[in-house]
């Protein structure tokens, strides 16, 4: 059933608030620990979201609103907070997000952190990031945090020979490889925010207060020297970005790419590091690719033709679009949460002969994309694990990827981009497929 | 580890002193809290009546955080597992989201013809002033389904008022119903939330004793059920941190008297079956028998294994961190049982008395906490050298990394922890946490085998 009116609630939405983006971004930062301006609930709300997708401690402390302070103001909470933090977890930096309460009562946050002195005799730095969940996403809030860290730490001087790079919302196996890559070239690249330590990290034997990784502090400030911004995603906005501000502010040149997501956009990608480094692709790239194309070739009719319901943060649907168009599986829905506004134009843009036969849909939530995914008869569905509902509705295979994957363990291992990230989507969507075929035949082939 | 200042009143270790410990308090700006809010209260409470309509009203996240997240089952409808949210945006928040309430009200309802509807205010709800009762009140009459908002705005006190608040919505309900054919010896059981199925475990022992069981509220929960609540003719009460203002109620308004229980561990499982046959041993003859007959069976089912398990157990250490104290009770006993010491216990929301029938019940040394973060309880895993962490999800990655065994307690268990037959699933649990030898691996696992 397709409702006739669009309905007036969210209904099991494909989307979390502001504030978690904001966390998760700052765990990507050394040394700093994320604070909310908010209620208690907000933090521990996120901090079980996040835990239970990277299955890693996530302290995130809060200003912790009372009724008092919604009518006077927090201010009182957030510098003893902030003291009371500081004392415990010894931050080099403290990242504050507001949540919809301190921005709806109009809480001038900035101006607070102006005037605030830290009591300790560790001093620390403070970034302020306006999140409030009533605006935008979680990616939104990713963006914003980035954007306030580049803004409030870089700074100008002279041209330095390193890159930086906004790699947007990936899993911390992305990172790894990113930054493998990265030094395959000979790259020097700042990655922000980098969680790829922080929040997969081994056994201890002494309780970290902050998680050691992450993109020093030293390296942000030096944002504003770096020779070129990769800016990564297709639906990023032209305007109030990162790699925007850097441009503007200190002239740090801003190159955009696609999540390299599958063969095509990962040449694209390929093509742009091995200009900007002025040598080409190394031989280990180049033979991954080699095996990724030869694996399309030995499986391409198990997944000719299958039609797929593709859904998630923006820049990974438009990725994902971009790899099963590729293999000759058909998209037929293409869904977010988010409303950048900007991700039909992204899916086109990498569909290739797949593209008059997608549905690209803003603002979903699961249910109506269940609802819609009913009569557009696909053959399995890829996404987070928050899309398990409606594949058990529909009886379909979910391949979970991106966030959050709730119900699987290695959430934080997915990896998504390069030849090699290709590699395991492409064996996931194939063997899938095999599966589901093998189950439910009669005979029960033992080969393929 | 330095405790803060602020936090140091909160934190107690068990000795020759008299307990002094502080309690039901705002937690201290800037800790890392492992409490929730309002909120989160009033939403864990109502969640398991399963034929309700929950909505929402906010912007999306604290809807999107509590998506299906707790294993409370429905026999049932399943319309409690969807997520409904206002989701107010930035012009809802200016020009007020009363409209797009009553809007999302209607169209929800005629889509799923809900028994009730509870209307969740979060934060900004109180901040923006929204009629939200009168809201309720217009599409209550339009629809002619109970419509109930539910005062949970997130910043207005802790977990506990949201307890509170929830029991005030189902307090507008119980009494809605008729009472006709209900049974002299007849229970409510409050504060089950049917986690796994534990409230059908409970709700069949009762049975076996000859016991109707009017309502589980609200575990496996129906509006209708809980409208004839107020039939019953005893409360029980598990959880009593967010219950037992229901029960008060109930007892002032209706004369219905309530009792205390527990249904984790041996023996307060057994006990809640002798005391409610003790109440109701005039009205119901050979009731008494008839539960010693009933507990005897099970325990003979079971007590086999456990004391196997228990064999592997015996000397372990423990520390739980829950959200009530009154389930801490449980559990220190449960670990005894399976010769287990608790080395550490502590809650979210315990009060003065909780804390001193924990002082009672622990060993000297043992470290009695409230409202603890992640830095005071890693600290504790190592002072104390635990075996076993019993908490939430919040808790399990600061077991896991250090090293420790960790046992769900709270709402994602997927495993029944209740009754007879949920002590041996404890048992089980605890044994395959403890006795893994992946531990051995682990850095913390290799210093230990060495000393």
């Amino acid at each position: 059933m397709i409702a006739i009116e669009p309905l007036a609630a969210t209904r099991n939405a494909c989307k979390l608030c502001a504030p978690l983006g904001a966390c998760l971004a700052l765990r990507g930062v050394a040394g700093a620990v994320p604070f909310l301006h908010g209620s208690q609930g907000c933090a521990t709300y996120i901090r079980r979201y996040l835990i239970s997708h990277f299955r890693e401690p996530v302290d995130i402390a809060v200003s912790g609103f009372s009724e008092a302070t919604t009518v006077f103001g927090g201010g009182d909470n957030l510098r003893s907070g902030l003291n009371n933090l500081a004392r415990q977890y010894h931050p080099e930096l403290i990242g504050i997000a507001t949540t919809c309460l301190p921005e709806t009562i109009g809480e001038d946050v900035g101006h607070l952190l102006h005037d605030f002195h830290p009591e300790g005799d560790v001093p620390f730095r403070t970034v302020h990031v306006s999140t409030p969940s009533y605006r935008g996403t979680h990616v939104d809030g990713f963006h914003a945090t980035v954007k306030a860290l580049v803004e409030q730490l870089a700074q100008g001087g002279p041209v330095r020979g390193h890159i930086n790079v906004f790699p947007g919302m990936v899993s911390p196996a992305d990172l790894r490889y990113l930054k493998e890559v990265f030094a395959d070239f000979g790259l020097e690249a700042t990655l922000l925010p980098d969680y790829s330590e922080t929040l997969d990290g081994p056994q201890l034997e002494e309780y970290q207060n902050i998680p050691a990784g992450g993109t020093p502090v030293e390296s942000l400030r030096a944002m504003g020297r770096a020779r070129v911004s990769l800016e990564m995603g297709r639906t990023m906005a032209d305007a109030g970005t990162a790699a925007v501000s850097l441009e503007s502010k200190f002239g740090v040149a801003r190159r955009k790419l696609g999540w390299p997501v599958g063969v095509l956009e990962s040449d694209r990608f390929f093509a742009a590091l091995s200009e900007l480094a002025g040598r080409p692709i190394p031989e280990k790239h180049a033979k991954e690719r080699g095996r990724l194309v030869d694996s399309y070739v030995d499986a391409h009719k198990y997944v000719f033709g299958r039609r797929a319901v593709v859904f998630g943060e923006e820049d990974l649907v438009v990725g994902l679009t971009a790899f099963l168009a590729e293999i000759g599986v058909q998209p037929v829905l293409c869904a977010s949460g988010g409303e950048s506004g900007r991700l039909e134009e992204a899916v086109k843009a990498v569909a290739g002969d797949a593209v008059d036969g997608i549905v690209v849909k803003e603002g979903m939530d699961f249910a109506t994309m269940g609802e819609m995914a009913r009569g557009l008869a696909p053959d399995f569905l890829i996404g987070s694990s928050k899309g398990y509902s409606v594949a058990r509705e529909l009886d379909l295979p979910l391949i979970r990827v991106g966030f959050p994957i709730h119900d699987r363990i290695g959430g934080q291992r997915i990896l998504h981009l390069g030849y090699r990230g290709a590699q395991q989507l492409f064996d996931a969507v194939t063997n899938t497929l095999i599966e589901r075929a093998q189950e439910r035949s009669p005979v029960g082939y033992s080969y393929q | 580890m330095k405790i803060l200042e602020e936090r140091k009143p909160q934190v107690y270790r068990k000795g020759t002193e008299p307990l002094q410990l502080d309690c039901n308090k705002q937690s201290v700006a800037g800790s890392v809290s492992q409490r929730a809010c309002v909120f989160c209260g009033s939403r864990v409470v109502l969640y398991p009546i399963a034929d309700a309509l929950h909505l929402v009203h906010g912007p999306l996240g604290c809807a999107a955080y509590t998506w299906d997240i707790r294993g409370a089952l429905s026999s049932g409808p399943q319309l409690h597992r969807l997520s409904f949210s206002t989701d107010l945006r930035e012009m809802d928040v200016i020009q007020g989201g009363e409209k797009k309430l009553a809007k999302a009200l209607c169209q929800l309802i005629d889509l799923h013809h809900p028994k009730a509807a509870f209307v969740y205010s979060t934060c900004i709800v109180g901040v923006i002033g929204d009629d939200v009762e009168a809201v309720c009140r217009q599409v209550s009459a339009l629809k002619g389904i109970p419509v109930l908002p539910v005062h949970s705005e997130g910043f207005k006190g802790t977990k506990r008022d949201g307890y509170r608040a929830a029991c005030e919505a189902l307090l507008q309900l119980v009494g809605t119903g008729s009472t006709e054919g209900i049974s002299p010896v007849s229970v409510n059981i409050l504060g089950d939330f049917n986690l796994a199925g534990e409230v059908w475990i409970i709700r069949d022992y009762f049975e076996k004793m000859g016991i109707e069981v009017v309502a589980t509220i609200t575990g496996d929960g129906r509006v209708d059920d809980i409208r004839r609540a107020h039939g019953a003719a005893l409360n029980l009460v598990q959880c009593s941190g967010s219950m037992m203002h229901l029960a008060k109620q109930l007892q002032e308004k209706r004369g219905i008297p309530f009792k205390r229980v527990s249904y984790f561990g041996i023996e307060d499982m057994a006990q809640a079956l002798y005391d409610t046959a003790g109440f109701f041993a005039d009205k119901s003859p050979g009731i008494v028998g008839r539960t010693a007959a009933l507990v005897s069976q099970e325990l003979s089912t079971i007590m086999p294994q456990i004391a196997q398990y228990r064999r592997k157990l015996e000397g372990r250490k423990a520390a739980v961190y829950v959200g009530g104290a009154f389930k801490a009770f449980s559990l220190v006993r449960a670990l005894r049982q399976l010769g287990m010491d608790t080395v550490m216990v502590g809650s979210q929301t315990g009060l003065r008395e909780d804390y001193e029938e924990l002082r009672e019940l622990c060993d000297e040394g043992t470290i009695i906490v409230d409202d603890s973060n992640p830095l005071e309880l890693s600290s504790f895993l190592q002072e104390k050298r635990v075996d076993l962490f019993i908490g939430g999800v919040k808790e399990r990655p600061i077991a896991y990394k250090l090293g420790v065994g960790f046992c769900d307690h709270n709402h994602e268990r997927k495993e029944p922890l209740a009754g007879f037959t949920g002590m041996l699933n404890f048992a089980r649990e605890v044994y395959n946490t403890v006795a893994s030898p992946v531990w051995r691996l682990t850095p913390r696992g290799a210093m230990r085998d060495r000393s």
